[in-house]
């Protein structure tokens, strides 16, 4: 068995130091800060890439880039913000807090835990490399089909594919890796007297996201290793003079890709109610209501998968079903925005940054939710599908209800992970320039969509100038500002005022009752929850 | 005092907004309806907006009225609750559950499924069926019944490339104009089939509310039925490879005396290039006339100059096959030469044979072995074509 699950950690005390203790560490909260790194520098680096896309879409015309370096963009920034910034982001906050929350030593399994991550480094290289190969004259770029892959595009794609594939399957098993890791810690580590139903929200919300990750990524491989035979190998799973079928490709893409949004959110879900909790001074409101519909929501995402493609044609009975169970997810997802609002409701609250993004994450991602619940309508969406509206409606649902979450929790439990106080003038200024400027991007989005401007193109009609040039300047100052957060972070890390170990003056939960930062070994001693 | 103030602000809030909304460009709404489908799309989305802004603001409301309020610096003393205990808190949680049920499922829910119903009965009482078949990078049409029957043809984009690159001013119709528009009759249910000759493409007119992808290997299909005359823009919405942005769909909807008069018309504009087919053409005219196919078909991937995009796209310029023999000794296609090349295609080379007419593929391979750098000197008669099919 693996020695952290034992009691005597004191021998363990010369861990190695310097680089080494990086590569090798199997310690829970070394492994959480190296996926937060990597998820900032990543979540950076895909910024980096819209605002390339962003200018050349201030204005109408081709002026910075070829049509198939803007496909490349567009798709390969897709894939780092989903796969290298937001997911490893919540894996992060997986390692770091969860141990701490149900009280137990560190995770269940380390050494998968550093297996783990680092599979994502080379699985970044292999997304962003192909550029750089172009450049030599080597392959045609990176993977210019959108995020999606879809067949037959991909099989004709360049090389940039196949690094894709390859990309994709390290980090799917890497997300496994960790979703086992997951389950099992929640398991079978949790502190005497910590019943299932006593479990933080948060650890609720990841477990069903393991459960997800592990049901769905199998698929999404299975796909995408059907597009490399049909590539290299002479199979024609997705190619209809062969006997295949290209919506085949579709259907197997979003029985994962579905799922993979609730994947991005479901974590997030689970430490915003302890957020809200903390800076209203009042228990979360509905914890049990909130369990059942994060499971039922968990349920119902892995059949509603074809309200992606309603345009690509499908019988009558199929749209209606697709388009009702679509619809009722509403429901849990308002029952969770019923508890979220009622825990703030009559508490007495104070407006610190975490709390700031907390609230801004109820109002911004509610409004992707409630477009959400427009796109399902079958009729309508032929008209949103594929448009810059549905650009808008899952950049409010990823960046608002993703990102922005996340950097809610960055400022939460920062002073834990760190010791210090960020600080707090930096982080107001962070929120406010940032939800701005979030608005400002994408509402002219939502209107280009509804004009009849389509999604994934490089160039645009006249009547499209205006708003686009409004979208691109507030990109501009969205990306610039998440500077301030980068610098906040730092200079968090390298000192400033001494946190204390509750850190806010409402939080409650096993992590806030270590000191600040917890110890390397915590939970030598078990703590019990009564 | 108070109420002085914030009506000075909002009046400097829509100074500043009313420039913005009497530009016309700002389109920030579906364009206006044509179809009855696009008509009830309309209606759907305008009632759903309007529910879900109801939806968002009532919630919203509640939250700043609640931010406000409860906070410490008021003093405000937290309450302790975590779950509806009283009877009256109970009924707080079901009603906004209730009401959302009743929303999504009968107010939203109703209407929506007359509008797919709808949307998908391409058949009842179609009084013509047309094909649209999406390649990269444009559109082909063919009309499989009535007064048009039989007529085909491709549909590309017409924007210069000096506009696309900034180096003239933009047409009006800037990247939303074609050479072969598809004319409709008015007042006709339409029946669309759609394919695809490569990968998946999707043709798409606001106008006409109807949106439905081409798929190589199958067919899909929709239905327009359209209101009043007029020309109607859209573009292919499904990536489709680096011509995405540039696949417009034009529409334009005429009478059914003038669409009679236009497929008159038509028919006999093709069977005149048809002709051509067989009568002995000069070198310089098949040249000249080889040019412009070219510049409009092939110079997309392989370039104005023939120097293509290596690797995916092949130059031109000395090219092997370009150069090659086209006709064995016995007067044969020579297998995976220029001519079969051409007309056969392979992977992401378009099979030309079903898009260009025997004369346009004699002019434009003889413009390739002419011009972009090669000076073979040759020539193919279009009757040597129209032979090899
Ligand atoms: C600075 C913030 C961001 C900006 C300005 C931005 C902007 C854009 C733009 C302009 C596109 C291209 C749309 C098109 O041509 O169809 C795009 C695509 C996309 N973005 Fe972002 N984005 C941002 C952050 C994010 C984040 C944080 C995520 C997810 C976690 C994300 C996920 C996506 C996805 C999934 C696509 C679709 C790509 C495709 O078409 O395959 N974006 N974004
Ligand atoms: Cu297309």
């Amino acid at each position: 068995m693996s020695y952290s699950t034992t009691v005597d950690h004191e021998e363990h005390h010369d861990h190695p130091s310097g680089m080494l203790r990086w590569l090798t560490t199997t310690n829970h909260k070394d492994i959480g800060t190296m996926y937060l790194t990597f998820s900032l520098i990543m979540f950076m680096v895909g910024g980096a890439m819209i605002m390339a896309v962003r200018a050349e879409l201030f204005q109408p015309g081709l002026q910075l880039m070829h049509p198939e370096f803007y496909n490349q963009l567009i798709g390969v920034h897709a894939l780092v913000m989903i796969f290298a910034a937001l997911m490893p982001a919540a894996t992060g906050f997986a390692n770091w807090m969860l141990p701490l929350q149900i009280g137990a030593p560190d995770m269940a399994l380390p050494r998968l835990n550093n297996w783990g991550f680092w599979l994502l480094p080379p699985a970044a290289i292999l997304l962003t490399l192909p550029f750089t190969l172009a450049l030599f004259g080597i392959g045609d770029g990176a993977i210019a089909t959108g995020w999606t892959f879809y067949a037959p595009l991909s099989v004709q794609g360049g090389i940039g594919v196949d690094f894709a594939i390859f990309a994709v399957h390290l980090l799917g098993i890497s997300s496994v890796m960790g979703s086992i890791n997951i389950i099992v810690t929640i398991f079978n580590m949790r502190a005497p007297g910590m019943t299932l139903m006593k479990l933080p929200l948060f650890a609720w919300g990841w477990l069903i996201t393991a459960f997800l990750l592990i049901a769905t990524i199998p698929v999404l491989a299975g796909a995408v290793t059907m597009l490399l035979t049909d590539r290299h190998f002479g199979t024609h799973f997705f190619d209809a003079a062969g006997g295949g079928d290209p919506i085949l490709f579709q259907h197997l893409f979003w029985f994962f890709g579905h799922p993979e949004v609730y994947i991005l959110l479901l974590p997030v879900w689970g430490f915003i109610p302890q957020i809200l909790s903390t800076f209203a001074r009042k228990p979360i409101y509905g914890y049990k209501a909130q369990v059942y519909s994060l499971c039922a929501i968990g349920v119902l995402s892995v059949v509603v998968w074809a309200h992606h493609f309603f345009t690509a044609g499908m019988p009558v009975p199929a749209l209606l079903y697709f388009m009702y169970s679509t619809m009722a997810i509403s429901l849990p997802l308002a029952v969770l925005f019923y508890c979220w609002i009622a825990t703030i409701w009559r508490g007495s609250m104070t407006f610190e940054t975490p709390m700031l993004f907390a609230i801004g994450w109820i109002i911004l991602f509610g409004i992707g939710g409630l477009t959400g619940l427009v796109l399902a309508d079958v009729a309508a969406d032929a008209q949103y599908h594929h448009t810059y509206f549905v650009v808008a409606h899952f950049h409010y649902t990823l960046f608002a209800g993703g990102i922005m979450g996340i950097m809610a929790g960055v400022y939460y439990w920062l002073p834990k992970m760190t010791g210090h106080m960020y600080n707090e003038k930096l982080g107001k200024l962070h929120f406010w320039l940032t939800a701005i400027s979030f608005n400002l991007t994408f509402i002219p989005q939502f209107f280009l969509g509804l004009a009849g401007m389509p999604r994934r193109i490089p160039d645009y009609a006249l009547q499209f100038s205006e708003f686009n040039m409004i979208s691109s300047i507030a990109a501009f100052t969205l990306g610039l500002t998440q500077l301030l957060f980068v610098y906040n972070i730092v200079s968090c890390a390298r000192g400033g005022k001494k946190a204390t170990d509750k850190v806010w003056e409402g939080s409650n939960g096993l992590e806030w009752t270590l000191p600040s930062p917890p110890p390397y070994h915590t939970f030598n001693e078990q703590p019990v929850i009564r | 005092m108070a109420r002085l103030r914030i009506t000075r602000i909002w009046q400097c809030l829509l100074g500043a907004l009313l420039p913005l909304t009497a530009h016309a460009d700002y389109a920030w709404n579906f364009p206006k309806p044509v179809t009855p489908m696009a008509l009830d799309t309309l209606q759907v989305h305008n009632k759903f907006m309007i529910i879900v802004m109801v939806i968002f603001v009532v919630v919203l409301g509640i939250m700043i009225y609640s931010i406000v309020m409860h906070r410490k610096s008021r003093d405000y003393q937290p309450a302790g609750f975590t779950g509806p205990s009283t009877r009256a808190q109970l009924f707080w949680t079901l009603v906004p559950f209730a009401i959302l049920l009743y929303i999504d499922f009968i107010l939203m829910g109703i209407p929506a499924f007359h509008s797919v119903v709808a949307m998908e009965d391409t058949r009842t009482d179609a009084d013509m069926v047309i094909k649209v078949t999406g390649s990269q990078w444009r559109w082909q049409y063919e009309y499989m019944d009535g007064p048009a029957k039989g007529i085909s043809f491709v549909s590309n984009m017409t924007t210069p490339q000096e506009q696309i690159n900034n180096q003239a001013a933009k047409n009006p119709e800037y990247l939303l104009e074609v050479d072969n528009p598809l004319v409709l009759p008015t007042d006709k249910k339409v029946r669309v089939l759609l394919t695809s000759s490569d990968v998946i493409h999707n043709w798409w007119i606001p106008a006409f509310g109807a949106a439905r992808d081409a798929i190589p290997g199958f067919l899909r299909e929709t239905w327009v039925k359209i209101e009043e005359p007029g020309t109607f823009r859209g573009q292919c919405k499904e990536l489709c490879g680096k011509g995405h942005g540039f696949m417009p769909a034009v529409v334009i909807a005429k009478n059914e005396e003038d669409f009679n008069a236009w497929a008159t018309s038509k028919k006999a504009e093709l069977q005149a290039a048809a002709a051509g087919a067989d009568k002995e053409w000069t070198k310089e005219d098949l040249i000249a006339n080889g040019k412009g196919i070219y510049e409009k078909n092939c110079a997309v991937c392989h370039q104005v100059g023939g120097q293509g995009l290596p690797p995916a796209f092949p130059a031109l310029t000395g090219s092997k096959i370009a150069t090659g023999p086209i006709l064995d000794k016995d007067n044969k296609m020579v297998k995976d030469g220029h001519l079969d090349r051409v007309m056969n295609g392979k992977g992401v080379m378009p099979a030309w044979k079903g898009i260009l007419n025997d004369t346009e593929i004699a002019s434009v391979i003889t413009y390739e072995r002419n011009a972009l750098g090669n000076s073979l000197g040759d020539m193919l008669q279009p009757a040597q074509v129209k032979a090899m099919r």
